[in-house]
């Protein structure tokens, strides 16, 4: 395991040069990471909703098709939800990335295994329902080429990016939730969002 | 016994699911998120035949909830279509729309509710109500056909104008006609 890359240098060559990219990050350690790379009203870090990343991602791709849509979430995020990949799938946004940072366990209570620890392949998985181009990355040296396409933007994109355990120092992004709804929609559609009905 | 009692599907005849559909486009509806119930079969339809919906059927229904949170963070207004059944599969997820303060209106078609036959539908379909109040959701009833439309429209205008869940329960009643395999 510890040979694979710190997930705060994964997140950071996946948001290097992000442009107008919109990224949601799933609860705990993934929401940490994006803070880390610097917060702003274009990140939607989740505190909640376990397993609803990837969907929220997808609402946002199909309401947005101009825009790239990032998700960035932890393995047994990605695992309560996994029934998502195939939703993905059928709908194949061509703007949606979903990367999911993979250290085989769940960090944030104690270091328990996950599925993927035993075997559990969740860019199988992806491909399985659909999502023909899911990736498994190992190293941080092949994380550039997976942020171009993300940017390409010729999705359905599903990636596994094997990072190593342990939990890092916590950079925690606001707490309050209508705030970060708020700020992503007045970024996104502009002060004329406060006033959609 | 025939397949579409068992399925509570409602009377071909009976033209409240049209009227839902036209509340949907009187408000601006363009993402229709499902899992699929006899009672929404006809909506379903013809949300399917919208060009300017998008109908995405769930795995299940607490996808919705999260979907519909990240429509409207793309400025897309939706609503989450569903048996009553499928409102236990969403509780924490409407943690979300609470935190966020996200408009999100469903229609759930009502089992377990009045003169039902299947035993299994009745713990979810007589906790429903209370599972959606219990998480913050204000829920109205439409018992009725003619209080259908209004209803709907009265639910997504207080999601839209007011930032939370809210919910219509269609009742059992409304649905449960037999069809005689004419729908």
């Amino acid at each position: 395991m510890s040979e694979h890359p710190d997930r705060r240098a994964v997140v950071r060559a996946l948001l290097d040069e992000r442009g107008d990219l919109l990224v949601i990050a799933g609860l705990g350690a993934s929401a940490w990471d994006i803070t880390a790379a610097g917060d702003c009203p274009q990140n939607f870090p989740l505190w909640g909703g376990m397993g609803g990343a990837a969907m929220l991602g997808l609402g946002l791709a199909l309401a947005q098709p101009q825009r790239k849509v990032l998700v960035i979430t932890g393995d047994g995020e990605m695992l309560m939800g996994v029934g998502g990949l195939a939703t993905i799938a059928v709908q194949k946004p061509a703007n949606l990335s979903v990367v999911v940072l993979d250290n085989e366990h769940y960090s944030e209570t104690g270091g328990q295994e996950t599925a993927t620890r035993h075997g559990v392949d969740l860019a199988a998985m992806a491909r399985g329902a659909g999502i023909a181009d899911a990736r498994l990355l190992i190293s941080l040296e092949a994380v550039p080429a997976l942020r171009d396409a993300i940017h390409a933007g010729a999705g359905p994109l599903f990636a596994v990016v094997k990072i190593a355990m342990g939990n890092l120092p916590l950079v925690l992004p606001p707490r309050e939730g209508a705030f970060l709804q708020a700020r992503f929609r007045e970024a996104l559609l502009g002060p004329a969002a406060h006033h959609q009905l | 016994m025939d397949r579409d009692a068992l399925e509570m599907r409602p009377d071909a005849a009976a033209d409240w699911p049209d009227r839902i559909f036209d509340t949907l486009k009187a408000h601006a509806i363009t993402q229709v998120a499902l899992v699929p119930d006899a009672g929404h079969a006809r909506l379903i339809r013809r949300c399917l035949a919208d060009n300017a919906m998008r109908v995405i059927t769930l795995t299940t229904e607490e996808e919705g909830v999260a979907l519909l949170g990240g429509a409207w963070l793309g400025g897309a207004k939706g609503v989450l279509l569903m048996q009553s059944s499928g409102v236990g599969n969403c509780i924490n997820m409407l943690s979300l729309a609470i935190l966020h303060r996200t408009p999100l209106p469903m229609l759930v078609t009502m089992r377990g509710d009045f003169a039902e036959f299947n035993p299994a539908q009745v713990p979810m379909g007589h906790a429903t109500q209370a599972v959606l109040e219990a998480m913050g959701t204000l829920v109205h009833r439409a018992d009725r056909p003619e209080d259908v439309a209004v209803t709907v429209d009265a639910t997504i205008r207080l999601a839209f104008n007011t930032y939370r869940p809210t919910a219509t329960l269609l009742g059992q009643r409304l649905i449960g006609a037999k069809t005689f395999g004419k729908d």
